[in-house]
Parts: structure tokens; sequence; C-alpha cells
């Protein structure tokens, strides 16, 4: 157990373990330090904030659905200037490894946005959400256009000099995901986050009418685990020299493990930690125990291990 | 550490009783010492369907009133309505089968430090909470007064021992089928007006929460509510549970009512904004 190494790296940037919380589930961690250390995890992945503060879209926000849910929160936040100030100093205080999720309506956002995470310390890697589902035009959701995805990264490239990585989240409602994975790395990506909810929608049998507010919301949870795992394995078979920070549906060490098989080098619980404000450390616990077991020596001899020659 | 879900818990509660009462289960969980943190208006969030389940989410039930004997020590009380598959699975519970809940969650009635002349309003099974906040009430020198309705007899919830705590207790049906024909928020406007009650206290359905704040609205009464919305985690992570709220300084918010409620001051909720976005920049 002594000798095993759990460590991770994203870029340049180092992780005692790989396991995270997903942006958007753990709010900016005050309220799952009731039930373990922040300090224990790999990193607390901040909810994604964008330049003001927003209210996000009307409720109803949520549907359970079979083994998910759906939610449409809208990025509601406090904007960049309180999150940094309030936010920032009480997880550096926790000792805990935090990366910023930014999320912004242009690509000059995007930009001012990198501009102030990269001026405040303590801050491990920025992820750069251009993926949301819940926007108002589908037209935003950078993630969707090889092209669009490309200037966002670029613009935060050249905000940040490459004093903290840039992971880029992407989304699975794309029909070439490489492609789009290629683009962002091209521009200056150090890693990919993989991935952000899949669009949905629940009519509610009552009104006859969407049940969200917004109408659409991204599905999370175990449902869409095999799209994480199937989005992950071909990203990684395309480009095994990229990080990937995988995320989609874990709820568990097995879970965990089969999203690290498939090519990521860290992995984000979401979902689970609604059900369980313990997911992310119990999820932590059991890979490392499967980890052991299964008789590799470091977390990162498992990355990608799905994609060994037959002969192995 | 933070002040947010302080006091809360992630525990195995054993089952101690589970008995049905008119339309409702009255659901008794052992939780030992954890009573001690347990207020009334505060809530427990239970993982529902076992371990196989398709239901991800846990389901959040006021707690109705908590207890310490010495033969069960600290024992829960929940009033549950089985609707919904979640809250079916609970109430086929029986005797003895463990359950996973996270609590005690979201913020308390405020408890007035003079004695003050106390109505509690409840609407169905709201009414749940409203007991043991009446014992608290009672035992600080309070009047305490308690109307509860519902749109027929059969979904009022007010047990026997719960008479007891308070002064007096009236009952409203929109069928007439028991107390009162009529809606519970009725007789509320000449109280307000004849000054006959301090505080309200009122738990139940969002409707009936918004008439009272209507009611009380430019009066010197505080209202406190204990607000519905549907959340899925109850810890204040997921972010879809908000209503919008008005500060002193007129600032509109939209918090959670699973950690910045589920009491809330009536006044503030901006009730007509319920379901929207509003208009202003935050």
């Amino acid at each position: 157990m002594s000798n095993f190494d759990f460590s991770t790296t994203l870029g340049n940037a180092f992780f005692n373990t790989p396991i995270f919380t997903a942006s958007g589930c753990a709010s900016s961690g005050k309220e799952l330090s009731q039930f373990f250390a922040l300090s224990e995890i790999g990193a607390v992945v901040t909810k994604s904030v964008m330049n003001k503060p927003r209210y996000g879209r009307p409720t109803p926000r949520m549907a359970e659905t079979p083994s998910g849910m759906l939610n449409s929160i809208g990025l509601q936040g406090p904007g960049i200037d309180a999150f940094l100030a309030k936010d920032i100093p009480w997880l550096v205080e926790q000792k805990s490894r935090v990366i910023v999720s930014i999320a912004g309506e242009t690509v000059e956002e995007y930009a001012t946005l990198a501009r102030k995470v990269r001026s405040v310390a303590g801050i491990s890697a920025l992820e750069v959400n251009i993926s949301c589902p819940n926007v108002e035009n589908r037209g935003l959701v950078f993630a969707c256009d090889p092209e669009a995805s490309r200037r966002v990264v670029d613009g935060v490239r050249r905000t940040i000099g490459g004093e903290i990585p840039i992971i880029a989240k992407l989304s699975p409602d794309v029909t070439n995901l490489p492609a789009i994975a290629q683009g962002v790395v091209d521009a200056g990506a150090d890693a990919l986050a993989l991935i952000n909810t899949v669009l949905g929608m629940v009519i509610n049998l009552d009104s006859m009418r969407p049940h969200l507010g917004g109408k659409t919301g991204g599905l999370s949870g175990p449902a869409i685990r095999p799209v994480a795992v199937r989005a992950i394995y071909q990203v990684h078979a395309a480009m095994p020299q990229v990080p990937i920070l995988g995320m989609g549906g874990v709820s568990s060490g097995r879970d965990a493990l089969e999203l690290i098989l498939a090519g990521a080098s860290g992995v984000s619980v979401g979902t689970a930690s609604f059900g369980n404000p313990h997911a992310v450390i119990e999820i932590q616990r059991e890979l490392q125990e499967l980890l052991i077991a299964k008789g590799f020596p470091s977390l990162k001899s498992a990355v990608g291990y799905a994609h060994r020659e037959e002969s192995q | 550490m933070s002040e947010i879900n302080r006091g809360a818990a992630h525990l195995n509660a054993t089952v101690l009783a589970n008995k049905r009462v008119g339309q409702y289960h009255q659901i008794v969980l052992g939780i030992g010492d954890l009573v001690k943190n347990c207020r009334p208006g505060n809530f427990v969030a239970i993982k529902v369907g076992g371990d196989s389940s398709k239901m991800i989410l846990r389901r959040a039930f006021a707690i109705s009133r908590v207890a310490e004997s010495v033969s069960f020590g600290g024992t829960m009380e929940l009033i549950v309505a089985p609707h919904g598959s979640g809250s079916k699975w609970l109430c086929s519970q029986s005797e003895g089968a463990e359950l996973d809940i996270v609590a005690p969650l979201g913020t308390a009635f405020g408890i007035p430090t003079q004695p003050v002349n106390a109505l509690l309003v409840g609407g169905g099974y709201g009414s749940a909470p409203l007991f043991g906040l009446a014992e608290v009430l009672k035992s600080r020198g309070c009047k305490v007064d308690m109307l509860l309705g519902a749109s027929t007899g059969g979904k009022i919830y007010a047990p026997m021992e719960g008479k007891r705590s308070v002064n007096s207790l009236k009952i409203y049906t929109e069928d007439g089928s028991m107390g009162e024909l009529g809606r519970v928020t009725e007789p509320i406007l000449k109280l307000v007006e004849d000054k006959a009650v301090d505080v309200i206290y009122s738990c139940g359905p969002m409707g009936m929460l918004r008439a009272i704040s209507e009611i009380t609205a430019g009066s010197d009464v505080v209202h406190q509510c204990a607000v519905e919305e549907a959340m899925a985690c109850g810890i204040g992570i997921c972010m879809t549970c908000v209503l919008p709220v008005k500060d002193d300084s007129g600032q509109i918010s939209m918090l959670r009512s699973c950690i910045d409620g589920p009491v809330m001051d009536g006044s503030q909720v901006q009730w007509h904004l319920v379901g929207q976005v509003p208009e202003v920049a935050p």
C-alpha cells in the first residue's frame, strides 16, 4: 500500500490523488467540508463562474430520470470578482488544491476571466467550460463548433502564459469529438475535461409541457457513464499524450477505474455527491484499493490501459 | 470548516416504527445523539430505493419532532405521504430496516426570546413540523394557536398528543369534510388586524405561504415560512432549489431553500417571481 503511487498530473499541475469534484457539483467547497476534509482529495473544481453575477435559469431546475437527472441551472453565480475575493481564500486556507472553472458568453469574456484568475495565488489549473448546455442560445455552446472552441482557448492561452494548465471542458453532443479536441489542443489547451452533461428534456405529464423552466437541461448521473467512457476512449486513442480529466456518472471506485482505463488521468465526481455527500472521498478510497488489488504499481500505469495491444 | 451544514451528519438510522396515520405514514428513526442538533424546521435527506435503485437522489422530509427516551435513545419522527416512488419505498420500510440519512439540514424556525402570541399554520402534511415547534414555543411561555387546512379531511395531520401542545386548534377543509368549510388562510386577516398575533409560522404548499405573506405585508407580524422547492442534493451544492429573495438593501438573490431555508422570512421571498428570473441585474 505504502509503495503505491496515487498521484497524477494535468499539464504541469501535480495532484496527490486523481479524484476531484466536478464543476457545478461542489459549489465552492464549503458545503461539502462538513463531510470530509477538502485537502484529502485531488482537487476541488469550482462551479463555472462568469464575469458578472448571474441569476441563472428559472425553476424548476431539476428532474430526476432513470439512474440520472436533468439540471437546468444556467450558471447562477456571484461573478468572478466576488468569487476570487471570497471563495478562493477560503479554499486555500483549507489547504485544498483548486481548479477554477470559467464560462463566458464571448471569446473576450473568457480572456478577461482568465486574466483575473491568473492574478490570484493558490490556483492549480484553469478549466475553460465551453460546453455548458444551459445557455439561452445553443449557438453559444462553443464546444459544438470547432472554430469557436479554438478561438476561446486561443484567447485564454494568450492571457495565461503557461503558469497554470488550461483544461478545456468539452461536450459529448457533437459528431466528431476527436476533431474538436484536436482543435483546442492545437490552440493551446494542456488538458481536456470530458464530458459535460448531455442535452435532454423531460415532459411533465400533468402540465403536458417541458418540465424544466429552461425547457432543456443537462443529463448527468450513471445513465451517461457509457457516453463518458466512449468519449474518453475515442479522444485518448486519437491523442494519447494529452491528459484527460474524466467525468460522467461516476459513483463508485469501479466506475472511476473504468474512466481511467479508457484514458483519464483524473476523475471528477459530480452528481454522485448530490446523493451521497461522502461520494468523492469514498470513491477515492475505493479506487485506490481497486488499483492495488489489480496489481497496478501506480495510478499512471492504469491510465489508458484498455488501449493496450491484444497480446498484452 | 464552514458554517454551512454545521451539525449535519451522514449515518445509518434504524426504523423503530412505521405506522399508517390516515393518508400518511408516521415513521420513527433512531438517530442517537444527533437529536441534540435537530431544531424545529430542520429537514432530513434520505436515500431511497436500496443500493441498486435507479433513483439516485435523496428525498427530503421535514423533521416532525425529535425526542429522547431511555428505551430508544434519540429518535426522529417523520410524516410521509406516499405519493412518488421514493416516498412509497420509504413508507414500505418495516421496523428494523436501516436507512441512509443526512440530517439535520437547513435553517430552523426562529424562536422568540420573549413570550409572544404565535400562530402556526399548516397545509396538508405540512403541519408535521409544527407540532414539534409548538412544544418548544409552549416551553418558552408563548401562546400557541394552530390552524390546519387541507383539501379534504383525510389529508389533515393532527395527532392527539400534538393537540396538547397548543392553546387552540382549528381545522379547515375545502370540501367541508372536517372542521370548517373553507381555506386555512381565511381567518388570518382578522387576527392580524386585531393584533392578536405577533408571529406566524407556516408550513405547507407554496400558494398557502404566499397568501399568508400577502396578508401580513405591511403589518408588524413576522411570517416565518418553511418553503418547499424541488431539491437534488439538500446540502447546497446543486443550486436547483433556489427562490428569489430580497435582502434588506433591496437586492434580489436566488437563495437555496436547502441551506438558506427551508425557513425563510415570508416578507422577503419574492413570491411573484418564483419560477421566473428577475429582470434587474443581480
